[in-house]
């Protein structure tokens, strides 16, 4: 309605049909729609076009070193959480060209590299998903050095994220203060809610990119009944997480444990096969590799994704800082829950469970905390 | 791109004016660019870049006034550095930084400056030196201590004899091994500390060299009296990015290349003697 | 002003807090010399006969390489102590010591010095502990030395 007052906090009832109508709407703005969709027996972050590429109806079930996904006559869009891949793959490729050079008679010349991006919609960001991508913003454009790549796909991508009315055993949001209802930094925020017959969205505005969006679609401002059905499903979805991480002074406690014998038990499972740091959605450390073409005139410098369970991370002068896997792991828990508190002000940790349920020998960093710091 | 970026990733192409080899191992480039304008700070470091091989983290040894060159020393010990030990003058080298912290020299006005220097470790507190021995008149009293593997290792030979000869800074050099050649003393490098007098109330100390050196010359420091606010280390780690977004350079909470490589002790001093961290 | 031994050596660390009455038997086998530069003051296998309080001057400590030569492996200045092979059967050198500097130095004689102390199981106690202590010192600075840091 154009006379509805729209403003940030504006709360909308959208139909199966308004929410089919969003998504045709955004490929007419030319957005690439990224949204979960299910792919070899997982669902991940992959491109859709139109709603019906949703994992409409499907469950997932996770566990320490367990995930599979099964179907149900739900109807539901949204009834999972979160799977092997995040945001990050789309902010922070997992390969980047970071300049090329080419030979010249005197000498070579450094070829900037101007990148081809594309605008993103994402949609079904889960909240920690969403912190995860805010805590990545901390470490590549708040510094005093600011990656133009991630920059320019951030400033351009409009995230419609979704508040979760369901959880996997793996997930502790609530510990790490990041979900399971989203609270900032998204252009519109959806709960979804089926209760039969009736099955709508509540959405909320949250940016002015949101507002222009939503104003598109025309519709109804959500009764209070209809937004608290919602709020109470979120509420319902904050009891019972089977998992939970004492956050209370855990920077201090966790490095005063530096030689607890709990670091020597867990090198024993620990393959250092780094799926914990791929999963994760804050996981940043990169590589470089410097190529050249086989005449040796063209060169490029490409910088890729790297683990600090590798061992040449820590490579220096004919040997490697932390060649045990033991002050490996230690490294990456200690990072996340410690030394990333007094860089950039929060916990490298969004509770999102991925590394929980992806580590093949099932490593559940909420009992190691625990144990580390009894 | 924005321009803050350009010379933090992008290499700018620098000429090779001057190759000089120092020891067996360990050589000197004097690098000249004709477009671009520079300055740093001593302590801070460029990442060397060789077309289409690999960079490498250098700190910067020449003299920090009106700097006309970037000079390194370097010791060829991988892959880049073995390359460039073969490079020839005229030949061009890319260049971005300079990055890091810087040996804060403010800090030393008026107190004694001890400075102690390990192997390699004289290339990066060389800028320093000449920073201190350009403003002499603002502090006490002065001394570098310096150990090298043997007297073939020792860097700069020429210039120790020139500062060694100056009343005002007290000098001792140290080599591990002894050969026919060497009248001077024998022995590590932390056996020189007993034989300065200072005022251990009213002193900064500046420390360079290889890790486990400078562990034992900071137990030697402290049991002295030093403070660990007093005392700054250089540290070396794993660098691919130089800018703080790689993770490959931390120490605990500490980027090597931004927060460091010069480091207050006290900044340090939970994680220098954890091993493996 | 000629100094006597005794307030000489009061100073030195090796007899910080050793009681007077030791320090006297102490000073009771000391003597003041001095050595030339380049003149050795004991060589390998030699009785080890002295143990010397370095007044001033450097001495290099060096061991024969065939094919090498001298070779220096640590040298000792002012205020450092040469020497505790003394004090530890069988009494021998094993290694030389040459004046590098001239050298002014306080010896003491080693028989006079172990007889007094196994008349005085209280001074050769105190003499132990103090060699103890500096043998630990050098021990750990030639381990540093052989760590070789400086290389790969």
């Amino acid at each position: 309605m154009e006379n509805t007052h729209i403003n940030s906090s504006s709360k909308f009832v959208a139909s199966q049909s308004d929410f089919q109508k969003l998504i045709l709407i955004l490929k007419k703005e030319n957005y690439t729609i990224i949204a979960p969709k299910v792919k070899d027996n997982a669902i991940i972050y992959d491109e859709i076009v139109s709603a019906e590429d949703l994992p409409i109806g499907i469950k997932d079930k996770q566990e320490k070193g367990k995930y599979f996904i099964e179907k149900t006559s739900s109807g539901k869009y949204f009834d999972f959480v979160v799977g092997p891949n995040s945001l990050k793959n789309y902010f922070f490729p997992t390969e980047k060209i970071i300049f090329k050079a080419v030979k010249n008679k005197n000498g070579f010349d450094i070829l900037e590299e101007n990148y081809e991006t594309k605008k993103y919609a994402f949609i079904g960001v889960r909240s920690c998903d969403l912190e995860g991508l805010k805590t990545q913003d901390k470490v590549f454009l708040n510094g005093q050095y600011k990656d133009s790549y991630y920059k320019k796909i951030r400033d351009e991508a409009l995230i419609i994220s979704v508040n979760c009315t369901t959880k996997a055993d793996t997930c502790f949001c609530v510990s790490m203060n990041s979900g399971p209802a989203c609270k900032t930094g998204f252009d519109l925020s959806l709960t979804e809610i089926k209760l039969n017959p009736s099955h709508y969205f509540i959405i909320e505005v949250g940016s002015v990119m949101g507002e222009k969006i939503i104003s598109k679609l025309k519709l109804l401002l959500a009764t209070e009944k209809e937004i608290s059905a919602g709020e109470n499903l979120i509420e319902q979805n904050k009891n019972n997480f089977i998992r939970n991480i004492e956050t209370k002074n855990l920077k201090e406690k966790l490095f005063k444990n530096f030689e607890s014998p709990i670091w020597d038990e867990i090198a024993t499972r620990c393959l250092s096969c780094a799926n914990c740091t791929m999963v994760c959605p804050t996981c940043f450390c990169s590589t470089v590799e410097d190529i050249t073409d086989l005449k040796g005139e063209n060169a490029k410098r490409i910088s890729k994704w790297d683990s600090c369970f590798t061992i040449e991370h820590s490579y220096i002068h004919g040997g490697n800082i932390r060649s045990s896997v033991k002050s490996r792991y230690r490294q990456w828990l200690l990072h996340k829950f410690s030394y990333w508190v007094d860089q950039f002000d929060t916990f490298g940790c969004v509770g999102c469970g991925r590394c929980i349920t992806w580590c093949p020998v099932g490593i559940d960093v909420t009992e190691e905390i625990k144990k580390i710091t009894k | 791109m924005e321009t803050n970026n350009f010379d933090k990733i992008l290499p700018k192409p620098f000429i090779v004016k001057k190759f000089k080899k120092e020891t067996h191992d360990t050589f000197t480039i004097d690098l000249i660019s004709k477009s671009s304008k520079f300055d740093f700070k001593p302590g801070q470091f460029n990442m060397l870049y060789l077309f289409g091989i690999g960079e490498v983290p250098v700190s910067i040894s020449g003299n920090a006034q009106n700097a006309k060159t970037f000079i390194h020393t370097i010791r060829s010990v991988g892959t880049v550095t073995k390359k460039i030990s073969k490079i020839k003058s005229g030949s061009v080298i890319g260049v971005r930084g300079p990055f890091g912290s810087h040996w804060p020299i403010e800090e030393a006005k008026g107190k004694n400056i001890l400075i102690i220097a390990g192997g390699i470790g004289l290339a990066p507190l060389r800028p320093v030196i000449y920073n201190i021995l350009d403003q002499r008149k603002s502090f006490n009293k002065v001394a570098l201590l310096y150990g090298a593997r043997s007297m073939n290792d020792i860097l700069y030979y020429k210039e120790l004899e020139t500062w060694r000869a100056k009343l005002d800074f007290d000098l001792h050099v140290t080599v591990d091994r002894g050969d026919k050649n060497w009248r001077g003393e024998v022995g590590v490098v932390t056996t020189l500390i007993k034989k300065i007098s200072m005022d251990w109330n009213n002193t900064i100390a500046f420390i360079c060299g290889p890790e486990i050196m400078m562990r034992f010359v900071l137990e030697e420091l402290l049991d002295l009296g030093m403070k660990e606010n007093e005392i700054y280390i250089s540290m070396e780690r794993n660098m691919k990015c130089a800018v703080g977004i790689c993770g490959h350079c931390q120490i605990g909470k500490e980027f090597v290349c931004k927060d460091g490589p010069v480091f207050k002790f006290s900044r340090m001093k939970d994680y220098f003697l954890k091993r493996e961290l | 002003m000629k100094q006597t031994l005794e307030a000489i050596l009061k100073d030195h660390p090796f007899v910080k807090d050793l009681n007077p009455k030791h320090l006297h038997l102490l000073i009771g086998c000391a003597a003041n010399i001095r050595i030339e530069q380049g003149k050795y003051l004991f060589k390998e296998n030699q009785p080890a006969e002295n143990f010397f309080f370095i007044r001033k001057g450097q001495i290099a400590i060096e061991s024969f390489i065939p094919g090498k030569g001298q070779i220096t492996i640590q040298t000792v200045d002012d205020g450092d102590i040469l020497g505790w092979s003394w004090l530890i059967p069988p009494y021998k050198w094993h290694f030389d010591a040459k004046a590098t500097t001239p050298v002014r130095a306080i010896t003491l004689d080693a028989k006079c010095l172990r007889t007094k102390c196994e008349k005085d199981f209280e001074l050769g106690y105190e003499m132990m502990k103090r060699v103890a202590y500096l043998m630990e010192n050098r021990l750990q600075a030639t381990r540093l030395q052989l760590l070789d840091f400086y290389g790969n």
